[in-house]
């Protein structure tokens, strides 16, 4: 297939950057999108030109690190799938396909389109955590989790913190990412123990980190390559309120 | 940490916002059983619009209230728009707003137009002012038989103009856009919406902004199509003699 690429080009943060076309020529309806950039960058190579930076990891949709806007859709708009797992037959030959980075003042472009994820780590860094305890390994199954609640936390931990909730999301919002990595700790009783202040220090950071605010449209849900419900914010939504009208802390005050 | 700061945070002030919603909503439907009493006549409207009015005590509280409300919905609405414009500095050259309904994109815009309607609205009935009722007659002065404010004559003759109708057929249009989005957002956003609710609360939505809008234009409407003309023939309201 022949396609037509319009392609995010920019040299380095402080570039103002501006959308470039390239030809992708003879590309195999089996090569995943990823793959096709690369011939398309084998390509430029040849030329002597700058290949597009772009960034990948696993290239089997379990990393999170892919992370392409394709024609205006977070991942490229196959439900449940990243941009390393799209494959050029989902495309026409002869189609004209914009590639453009995530776009959010939390995740500045770095180079062409790849950007700076770091805010979600610091966002996991507040508050995403187990605190360690000291001891003997526990025995398994000497705690009781209940099915039901042990598959939601599995559906929330699911995420691969890819950040294509925040590029779909018109407010550029975080929330549908925090509120799984919130929801997959508080759902087990090892996690329950701090939830309070963990959904406070997560959302605090989330604020300062300048994401945006959800309005509940729901591109979220529809571009997650793991396909996290929107009904995880509601419960992160329900577990802040809750943790507020306890007045517990973000540090250390349970309010319970 | 406690309560107050919500005003601060993301989810804080979306809690404001969809607690304040939820208030204007139910103001929204008891405002419409009160105007649908215009179809069981003069005499049971005037008798609504006299027990409001009669009691001072009750009137300006709840008018104070709606009033706190409104200004902090719409303090929430500019605050999170802003935030969430910074949010994106340079925007995308294609952006497909997948999954994102009409109504979810232009919340803010719905909501202005809205306010610019209320604001017509309170001047047009109740601050009843001539300039900008366009039928040359001073709604404060209008009477009716057992002398009480004959709001009934007041909403026909109002509605009659088929501009301020449309207008006012607009402006419900556009809150049953808001509405449709607002009441589902109301309950993600305080965190009521569990999935077993899901479904329920979309209907709730759907079902809730439809009968709204329907309720309220079936008045100007029922004008249009003649309605209450009889009553104000019989009072000489067309002949103008209480110009
Ligand atoms: S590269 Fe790992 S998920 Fe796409």
């Amino acid at each position: 297939m022949n396609l037509t690429l319009r392609v995010w080009r920019q040299k380095d943060a402080n570039d103002p950057g501006k959308m470039v076309e390239y030809p992708a020529n003879n590309i195999i309806p089996d090569m995943s999108f990823l793959e096709m950039l690369d011939v398309v960058n084998e390509g430029l190579i040849a030329k002597g030109e700058d290949p597009i930076a772009f960034d990948s990891d696993c290239r089997e949709g379990i990393c999170g690190t892919c992370s392409l806007v394709i024609n205006g859709v977070a991942h490229g708009g196959q439900r449940g799938t990243t941009a390393c797992q799209l494959h050029m037959r989902f495309f026409k030959d002869g189609d004209t396909i914009t590639i453009e980075p995530w776009r959010a003042r939390a995740f500045p472009v770095l180079k062409d389109l790849v950007t700076d994820r770091g805010a979600f780590d610091r966002i996991v860094q507040a508050g995403g955590f187990v605190s360690v305890n000291t001891g003997g390994t526990p025995d398994g199954n000497a705690i009781p989790v209940g099915k039901v609640e042990s598959d939601l936390a599995m559906d929330a931990a699911a995420c691969i913190g890819c950040g294509a909730c925040v590029a779909a999301c018109k407010n550029a919002s975080a929330m549908l990412f925090v509120s799984a990595k919130v929801s997959h700790l508080s759902l087990l009783p090892q996690g329950k123990v701090e939830k309070n202040q963990r959904v406070l220090s997560m959302v605090k950071q989330m604020d300062k980190e300048g994401f945006g605010n959800c309005t509940v449209t729901g591109s979220c849900e529809a571009v997650c390559p793991k396909e996290i419900s929107l009904n995880f914010i509601a419960r992160m939504n329900r577990e802040y309120g809750m943790a507020t009208l306890k007045g517990a802390d973000i540090k250390g005050r349970s309010g319970d | 940490m406690n309560i107050t700061n919500i005003f601060n945070s993301s989810v804080g002030k979306k809690f404001i916002m969809a607690i304040t919603g939820m208030a204007l909503f139910l103001f929204v439907v008891l405002h419409m059983i009160g105007n649908l009493q215009v179809f069981l006549g003069w005499e049971e409207l005037n008798r609504y619009g006299a027990f409001l009015q009669g009691n001072i005590e009750l009137l300006w509280p709840a008018r104070i209230g709606l009033l706190v409300v409104v200004l902090l919905h719409i303090w929430s609405a500019i605050k999170l728009s802003a935030e969430n414009r910074a949010a994106r500095p340079v925007g995308y050259a294609n952006y497909d707003p997948t999954a994102a309904s009409y109504a979810s994109r232009t919340m803010l815009m719905s909501g202005l137009i809205i306010l610019a309607f209320i604001i017509y609205h309170l001047l047009h009935f109740t601050v009843q002012t001539k300039a900008i009722n366009f039928t040359g007659r001073d709604f404060v002065k209008l009477e009716d038989a057992k002398g009480r404010h004959d709001v009934f004559a007041m909403m026909i003759l109002g509605f009659q103009n088929p501009l301020v109708s449309a207008f006012y057929i607009v402006a419900m249009f556009l809150l049953f856009l808001h509405l449709s989005h607002g009441i589902q957002a109301m309950f993600a956003s305080l965190g009521w919406k569990s999935p077993g609710y899901r479904s329920l609360i979309s209907r709730f939505a759907l079902i809730g902004s439809w009968a709204i809008f329907l309720g309220y234009i079936s008045i100007p409407i029922a004008v249009l199509l003649g309605y209450g003309s009889g009553y104000l023939n019989e009072h000489g309201y067309l002949k103008g003699v209480l110009k």
